[in-house]
């Protein structure tokens, strides 16, 4: 038997059973809609994460005391003191590093904030000027403190949106005086809500130069974090490594396995990201899968029954000549062409409503949320409702390929 | 076992066919012996339960016997894969069932042209020149591309002769073909199974309760309680364009 006919022969079969044929399908459409579905929101959801790290530059570099593998803030590391006057001095050497174009410290505490009698707990970030650049920060009303502020060790706050709520209730917080440690601070800028999409919450921050945060609120000499930008994206790996090399210099480190410090780089830190929305993703399409699994078996009863009905069908081409190969594929052509068809289906039905979601989520919600068509998860459907095909009409097609012709014929 | 005369195309000794049903055995065919010559019309008759649907399956190559030899163009038959016999009932056997066995929701020339698909040896060229000459060979030619549903049961029943004769088998049989028909649509399709004897000498196994149906036949064999009752010559057999009595 040739494939064209056996082909034919399978289809007319589908064919003179339309209703059925659909039916039975329903379950595969159901499966792979929610797959795909799933695997378009996770590639769409990805996208969002990825763009709201990325937007802080993906040329920037982030210099950790202490050694991090993975997490991206770390209690020990917080209060090590490896990064020091001495290694940006190194660091700013374009001999050392050629590609490096900016350079801000950062200088981390915790404290009470007060104005009159309302008092706050806030964080201190102390920063230079470049800190408005690097993170994207727009104040509301106001201007940054300026790098004369930063040499100076000027007492200037920026506050953060939050921050300026609680401490100032309804008031113009600009130009009055905040409460830290004794010291007054004058606020110069006021940042607008950002609702925490950052890796850095600054709503209930206080910023100011990292010089002042060292002299009147902290008391170290040493650095919470060195934030560096390379000359472009492409130069980043090679500036992190001339960055690593530098401080194990400084450091005088031979062995990189002891390093007390910990370069990342926004890439590292998206490709972290990345990697947890896709194990969720995945997670989400194991559960789909059940769905699918639930399709093959509904697949395989349907095929059954249709067997025992076309008992005579199967007994009268065996005695026309059919062998048993040529029942046998007939059947299992049946189930994996309805397989595929509800695949393709699936397919076409859960990139629709992905595109709908989609659509949803970047106009109703204003999301800057892509949709993605999913190639991933398209070739695996179709894989998959093919594999279905040939498991769960398997068993059927076996049974079909065994009937005796007599018996077969003699089914009334 | 020495090949039997090549003269017959069927050769049976002693053949056997007996069911179990896990108790106790039910002999269906208790041994019978004969040979049918090529081009013989022969008809098989007896009551309901004789057996005769047991022999016409095991010479039809569509079931085994339980013992006996069974020499079918001088091949021993008993000894084949199914895949052999698959092979030999496509290329040297016709049936002609009771019930038609049309496909449905197909069409004439589809249904003609089913044992074409299972063909080994039938180029593709050649399947749609067949199917026709088949059709127009039971005078159906007009009704060639209707659906088989728009057929009345005679003429059904000459679409599954077309599709017994399209691969050009050496024998053809036949399991009460009349039994659903009208008389004169009977009448009919025996005067073109006889037609198929006398003019192209094929081979007929009928089987059949109706006596004056067997007479269209040269020869009679009657079972009885699976055996062979009597087997005869028919005297005066009915011409092809008989008037038919039913």
């Amino acid at each position: 038997m040739t494939y064209r006919h056996l082909f034919k022969t399978s289809l007319t079969g589908l064919s003179t059973n339309r209703s059925r044929s659909f039916l039975t399908i329903l379950g595969i459409v159901i499966g792979i809609t929610a797959i795909m579905l799933v695997v378009s929101l996770g590639a769409g959801a990805q996208g969002l994460i990825l763009g709201e790290v990325q937007g802080l530059g993906t040329n920037t570099i982030a210099i950790i005391p202490g050694q991090i593998s993975t997490s991206p803030s770390n209690v020990s590391a917080l209060y090590s003191d490896s990064l020091k006057p001495a290694d940006v001095t190194a660091l700013l050497n374009k001999a050392n590093v050629p590609n490096l174009v900016s350079l801000m410290p950062v200088v981390l505490g915790a404290s009470t904030a007060s104005y009159n009698s309302n008092t706050y707990q806030v964080t201190i970030f102390g920063a230079t000027d470049l800190i408005a650049n690097i993170f994207n920060l727009v104040p509301s009303e106001g201007q940054f403190f300026d790098q004369t502020d930063v040499a100076g060790a000027a007492s200037v706050a920026v506050i953060g949106a939050d921050t300026a709520t609680y401490l100032f209730d309804n008031q113009d917080p600009l130009n009055q005086s905040i409460n830290i440690k004794g010291r007054n601070f004058r606020v110069v800028a006021v940042l607008p809500k950002s609702g925490g999409g950052s890796i850095f919450d600054f709503d209930s921050m206080v910023i100011m130069p990292y010089t002042t945060a060292q002299t009147y609120v902290t008391g170290q000499k040493y650095y919470n974090r060195i934030i560096t930008q390379a000359t472009n994206d492409a130069a980043v790996p090679e500036t992190a490594q001339d960055i690593r090399l530098t401080l194990e210099e400084s450091h005088n480190i031979t062995d990189p396995t002891k390093d007390d410090f910990t370069v990342q780089t926004q890439q590292s830190l998206a490709d972290t990201l990345g990697t947890i929305t896709s194990a969720l993703t995945w997670f989400l399409v194991s559960v789909a899968s059940i769905a699918l699994f639930v399709g093959g078996v509904g697949i395989m009863n349907i095929m059954l029954v249709s067997v025992t009905e076309r008992t005579r069908e199967i007994g009268l081409r065996k005695a026309l000549g059919a062998k048993d190969r040529d029942i046998l594929s007939q059947f299992l052509l049946e189930a994996v062409l309805l397989t595929i068809i509800g695949g393709i289906v699936g397919i076409l039905l859960g990139s629709s409503l992905a595109f709908l979601v989609a659509f949803i989520l970047s106009h109703a919600l204003g999301l800057n949320w892509q949709f993605v068509f999913p190639w991933t998860g398209a070739a695996l459907g179709l894989t998959v409702s093919a594999v279905i095909g040939l498991v769960f009409g398997g068993y059927p097609a076996n049974q079909a390929s065994k009937k005796s012709p007599i018996e077969a014929l003699r089914y009334e | 076992m020495k090949p039997e005369t090549i003269e017959n195309i069927i050769s049976v000794k002693n053949l056997k066919k007996s069911y179990h049903d896990g108790v106790e055995a039910t002999t269906a065919l208790a041994g019978v012996t004969f040979d049918v010559r090529k081009g013989e019309f022969v008809a098989i008759m007896g009551p309901s339960g004789s057996g005769k649907s047991t022999l016409l399956h095991l010479l039809g190559l569509l079931d085994s016997p339980t013992s006996g030899t069974y020499h079918f163009n001088g091949k021993n038959t008993t000894t084949f894969s199914g895949d052999q016999l698959a092979d030999l009932r496509n290329r040297e056997l016709g049936f002609v069932f009771q019930a038609f066995n049309l496909l449905a929701r197909t069409s004439v020339l589809e249904n003609v042209k089913l044992p074409l698909i299972y063909s080994e040896n039938i180029p593709e060229s050649e399947w749609n020149a067949r199917a026709t000459k088949a059709i127009e060979a039971v005078g159906l030619g007009h009704r060639i591309n209707h659906d088989q549903s728009e057929l009345s049961g005679g003429e059904r029943q000459r679409v599954a002769i077309a599709r017994a004769l399209v691969t050009d088998p050496e024998i053809i049989f036949a399991d009460e073909p009349t039994g659903n028909l009208d008389s004169k649509s009977g009448k009919n399709v025996m005067s073109i199974l006889q037609g198929l004897n006398e003019k192209e000498g094929k081979t007929i196994i009928l089987i059949t309760h109706e006596t004056a149906t067997a007479e269209h036949a040269e020869r009679i064999i009657r079972l009885l309680d699976g055996e062979i009752e009597t087997d005869t010559k028919v005297r005066n057999r009915l011409g092809a364009d008989a008037e038919y009595v039913k």
